[in-house]
């Protein structure tokens, strides 16, 4: 019953034998041990786990492992070069755009691709893009500030 | 002198969430670990008839079964209640049931698996077989002739009943009253929703016979000592309970769990390390909930806008069991508040605590305090529409006055201190609260529908004076601990029984302490949540971890000082009176002499070598205090807002939200408004979205995110916070607490801002949530 996937995870492929159901994140977190990746509901809502798949961001709770077969995947670990933070992760620390930092990896993860599209987007369209991800704990505000500084600091 | 107190340090625990390295239970991976899966009931109230395992057995992977029965007859206890209001009846909660499901999610066997999939897999294999029973979900039908009963040992579906306040003096007032404001209202269920949904992993050692327990827990301390002394039966020097990174607690993670004995107790049984992870809808369905409240209450009032009597009967959901603190939100924490803002003789409020078919309900943010917010200000709200006069001015002729304290409501507590004229002066200000009403009138002729809400609120925080907290009903004391430890080479470490889980204290204790000590932030380190390594400690909750486990640290400190100056007395060959601790510093030095000298370093250096100590003195640097508070503390607020409400789909669109707070002196500002701010958003959820709806079956209509709303980002304007600070007298710091004032305050500013926008329609009460469809009702009702 089990296929062969392989997943390239922040730079480095793993090939492993699977259940065709098994989720992405389970994959993410159980098989590859990058617990980095957080599972906050089980229909889609949250945005916990959100992750660079071939450079767009998707819950990889609604994802299957077998269907990343092939692709890259980034998590939240992959984010950091050589030491440096991205500047989303610089300014979620700037403007304390974090308290229990669970929903955070998959926020930093959405502004990513969310800068990525639009470099420089409008305090309104930061908060459309954050529409998939849910924080109980920062009211979003100092979010979007934190988004904010990342693409000042991009120029 | 404070260094680093009052500035806003960024926080020092960041780097690990941001870079995924937050220590999660549910990250913690062991070898040979199995998984546990929970059968639950579908049914609101359901009789058990016959539960077959077999089929859930022989799926391969699965390792066993458990009933009820089976967790009873291996010794499990009942969960008990840790608030014990006078004459409550607390029927029987096993960790499994056995006779009845009493609610959706009540959990009646268990699965141990080698994964969680096959462990999910043998769940659905689990064959219950139900006798369906009627059910009720409402808190008032509950104690109604002939409702159904939740518990044989409580026939009439009432718990407890408590009552507090001068009732003579309430009923004169009314008498005597020349305005009298009614209002019914239902303040809605809701569901907590940490972002982190609850996980235990045990690990048993058969050799030594120790237990480990990680959960996630606000209170690792309390929670072993009820699963050593009622529930799991391992003592608690065999039993070490660790609450690590925990993502989100808002009180639904006070509370002993039937998960948090169960897996342990498997992990016993079967000898392997046992993990659970709940879902969201067990979260939903088992995590406890937040408010439920059907109340009547009334305002007497002069003609002048002085109020002169409240009188409020409430009916508080308590769910299908008594959870461990549920008894004391609805009494100790809601009628005890009634006063408000406000100088008012004649309160009395008395409350009935039914039992129900659905989800135990417990403390969430605010717990008590947002409810009696609630009724207090849209009492006052309608009496100034109805007495025609500005929603501030009514407020400003009640306030208790700011000469007054420390004041003594007629509801029990004494107000520490406030400024409640500067605090409405300062939001009246900063949102331009004239221009406010200017515009309004301007929209107004337009046909359009803007709102403003004004409400001014109170909180009882930093829980509690123990024997206060006994009188009321508590079986625990509300102190908190602080052990420091300094090391030879004067890195400190701090062992502290209060518990982050969002707060941010691993950067505000290290802020206290530099400041006590005159040491580096980045030379403190603090610990937190591991049973092993802290003294007992209570816990975060209630707005306390600052007020009182701020407070430990302090007094703990000064034992430090005082052991530093002995030391430094005997080797400067001075007496003591005659030395200086310099806080900025570290140093202890001689009055007028301030190179005859020791610094920290070197103080604890030679408090370990001891070769130089003043005679009879104790080696080492350490101390601990277990700090019990004087009384409570008092935080307070004034919030404005400003709402559209669409005339053509009653949508509410939130415009401005000016927030102004005083909890008192403030340790890290950045920190404190982003408490404020979250809060306010996690309040403006309960006004606008959230309702944790149960059917007449009492089947939850909003098991999962995609029914239960909670706020999203695209829902506010970037709010606006401002601050004054009256220290409280009550402890070291001067502080009050900042956790959950903006919750208290938002739900009713947002309720009242929305009426203020349909008066023109002659629409005087909408029960929250106020979501479109409501207020699109309640406007075609008016027409």
């Amino acid at each position: 019953m089990k296929q062969s996937v392989s997943i390239t995870v922040n730079g480095v492929e793993h090939t492993q034998e699977v259940e065709p159901r098994l989720l992405l994140v389970h994959f993410l977190r159980d098989t590859l041990g990058l617990t980095g990746t957080n599972v906050g509901c089980d229909t889609s809502q949250c945005g916990s786990c959100t992750v660079l798949l071939d450079g767009a961001a998707v819950k990889s709770c609604t994802v299957l492992a077998a269907q990343a077969d092939g692709s890259e995947v980034t998590t939240i670990e992959g984010l950091a070069r050589n030491g440096t933070l991205h500047a989303v992760q610089e300014g979620f620390w700037e403007k304390h755009g974090l308290q229990c930092g669970f929903c955070t990896p998959g926020m930093i993860m959405t502004a990513v691709d969310l800068l990525n599209r639009n470099p420089h987007p409008t305090e309104e369209q930061i908060r459309h893009g954050l529409e998939g991800n849910i924080c109980r704990c920062t009211g979003y505000q100092n979010i979007v500030k934190a988004i904010q500084y990342a693409a000042e600091k991009a120029g | 002198m404070a260094k680093y107190v009052g500035t806003s340090m960024k926080r020092r625990e960041d780097p690990r969430f941001i870079q995924g390295k937050g220590g999660y239970v549910a990250n913690i991976s062991l070898p040979n670990m199995a998984y546990l899966a929970i059968k639950r009931s579908p049914y609101g109230h359901a009789r058990i008839k016959k539960i077959n395992t077999k089929k859930a057995a022989k799926l391969p992977g699965v390792i066993a079964v458990f009933t009820g029965q089976d967790l009873i007859d291996g010794g499990v206890g009942k969960l008990p209640c840790g608030w014990n209001v006078p004459n409550i009846k607390v029927p029987t909660r096993w960790p499994l049931t056995i006779d009845k499901v009493r609610h959706v999610g009540d959990g009646v066997a268990c699965v141990v698996a080698e994964s969680a999939y096959i462990a999910a897999d043998a769940v659905d294999l689990i064959e219950v077989e139900y006798e369906s029973l009627p059910a009720v979900t409402d808190a008032k039908q509950a104690a109604e002739k002939g409702a159904p009963v939740v518990h044989d040992e409580a026939p009439d579906n009432v718990s407890y009943t408590w009552g507090i306040g001068d009732k003579a003096a309430m009923e004169e007032a009314f008498k005597t009253a020349d305005h009298i404001v009614q209002l019914d209202l239902v303040n809605q269920r809701l569901i907590p929703t940490a972002m982190e949904p609850r996980a235990a992993v045990a690990q048993w050692n058969a050799a030594t016979e120790d237990m480990t327990l990680w959960t996630t827990s606000q209170n690792p301390s309390p929670i072993r000592l009820l699963l050593s002394a009622f529930t799991l039966g391992i003592p608690e020097h065999k039993l070490r309970v660790i609450s690590p990174d925990v993502g989100g607690g808002f009180g639904s993670k006070i509370f002993h769990y039937p998960e948090e004995i169960i897996t342990p107790w498997v992990a016993r049984k079967i000898n392997r390390p046992v993990k659970w992870v709940s879902t969201r809808t067990e979260a939903s369905t088992t995590d406890s909930q937040g408010r439920d409240h059907v109340t009547h209450c009334r305002m007497a009032l002069k003609n002048d806008g002085t109020i002169t009597g409240i009188d409020v009967k409430t009916w508080s959901n308590q769910g299908a069991y008594i959870s461990t603190f549920a008894p004391l939100i609805p009494t100790a924490l809601y009628l005890t508040l009634l006063s408000g803002l406000y100088k008012v003789k004649g309160i009395w409020g008395e409350m009935v605590g039914t039992l129900t078919n659905t989800v135990p309900v417990d403390a969430y943010r605010g717990a008590g305090r947002p409810e009696a917010s609630y009724l207090i200000e849209r009492l006052v709200d309608i009496a100034a529409r109805e007495l025609k006069i500005d929603p501030i001015e009514i407020r400003r002729k009640n306030f208790i006055p700011k000469n007054e304290f420390p004041y003594q409501t007629p509801v029990a507590f004494v107000y520490d201190s406030g400024d409640y004229g500067a605090l409405f002066d300062k939001v009246e200000q900063m949102a331009n609260y004239k221009q406010l009403r200017a515009d309004q009138a301007e929209a107004r002729k337009k046909g359009k529908l803007i709102g403003v809400g004004v409400a001014g609120c109170i909180e009882a925080s930093g829980p509690a004076p123990s024997a206060v907290a006994g009188s009321l009903g508590s079986a625990v004391g509300f102190w908190e601990s602080a052990k420091l430890r300094v090391h030879p080479t004067g890195k400190v470490q701090v062992y502290t029984g209060s518990h982050a889980h969002g707060q941010g204290h691993e950067t505000t204790f290290a802020q206290v302490v530099a400041d006590e000590l005159g040491v580096k932030p980045e030379d403190v380190e603090v610990v937190h949540g591991d049973t092993a390594q802290i003294p007992f400690g209570m816990g975060t909750y209630g707005s306390r971890s600052i007020s009182v486990g701020g407070s430990a640290i302090v007094r703990a400190s000064e034992k430090l000082r005082a052991k530093a100056l002995k030391i430094a007395a005997h080797q400067l060959e001075a007496a003591e009176e005659d030395l200086v601790y310099d806080q900025e510093t570290g140093k202890v030095y001689v009055k007028g002499s301030p190179n005859k000298a020791k610094a920290f370093g070197e103080l604890a250096f030679a408090a370990y070598t001891a070769h130089n100590l003043p005679a009879g003195l104790e080696p080492g640097f350490e101390e601990t205090h277990f700090y019990d508070p004087a009384n409570f503390t008092f935080p307070n607020s004034a919030h404005i807002a400003q709402v559209e409400v669409d005339a053509d789909t009653g949508e509410v669109k939130i415009q401005k939200y000016v927030a102004v707070d005083d909890v008192g002196k403030v340790i890290n500002p950045l920190i404190v408004e982003g408490q404020i701010v979250g809060g306010i958003v996690q309040g403006v959820g309960q006004a606008l979205t959230e309702h944790g709806a149960y059917d007449e079956h009492g089947q939850l209509l909003t098991a999962t995110l995609m029914e239960y709303a909670v706020p999203h980002a695209d829902m506010f304007p970037m709010i606006e916070t401002g601050r004054i600070e009256t220290a409280s007298p009550h402890n070291p710091l001067g502080v009050k607490g900042a956790g959950e004032m903006g919750t208290i305050a938002a739900t009713v500013t947002i309720a009242n801002a929305v009426m203020d926008a349909l008066a023109p329609l002659g629409v005087r009460h909408i029960e929250m949530p106020l979501t479109p469809e409501k207020v699109w009702k309640a406007m075609q009702g008016s027409k």
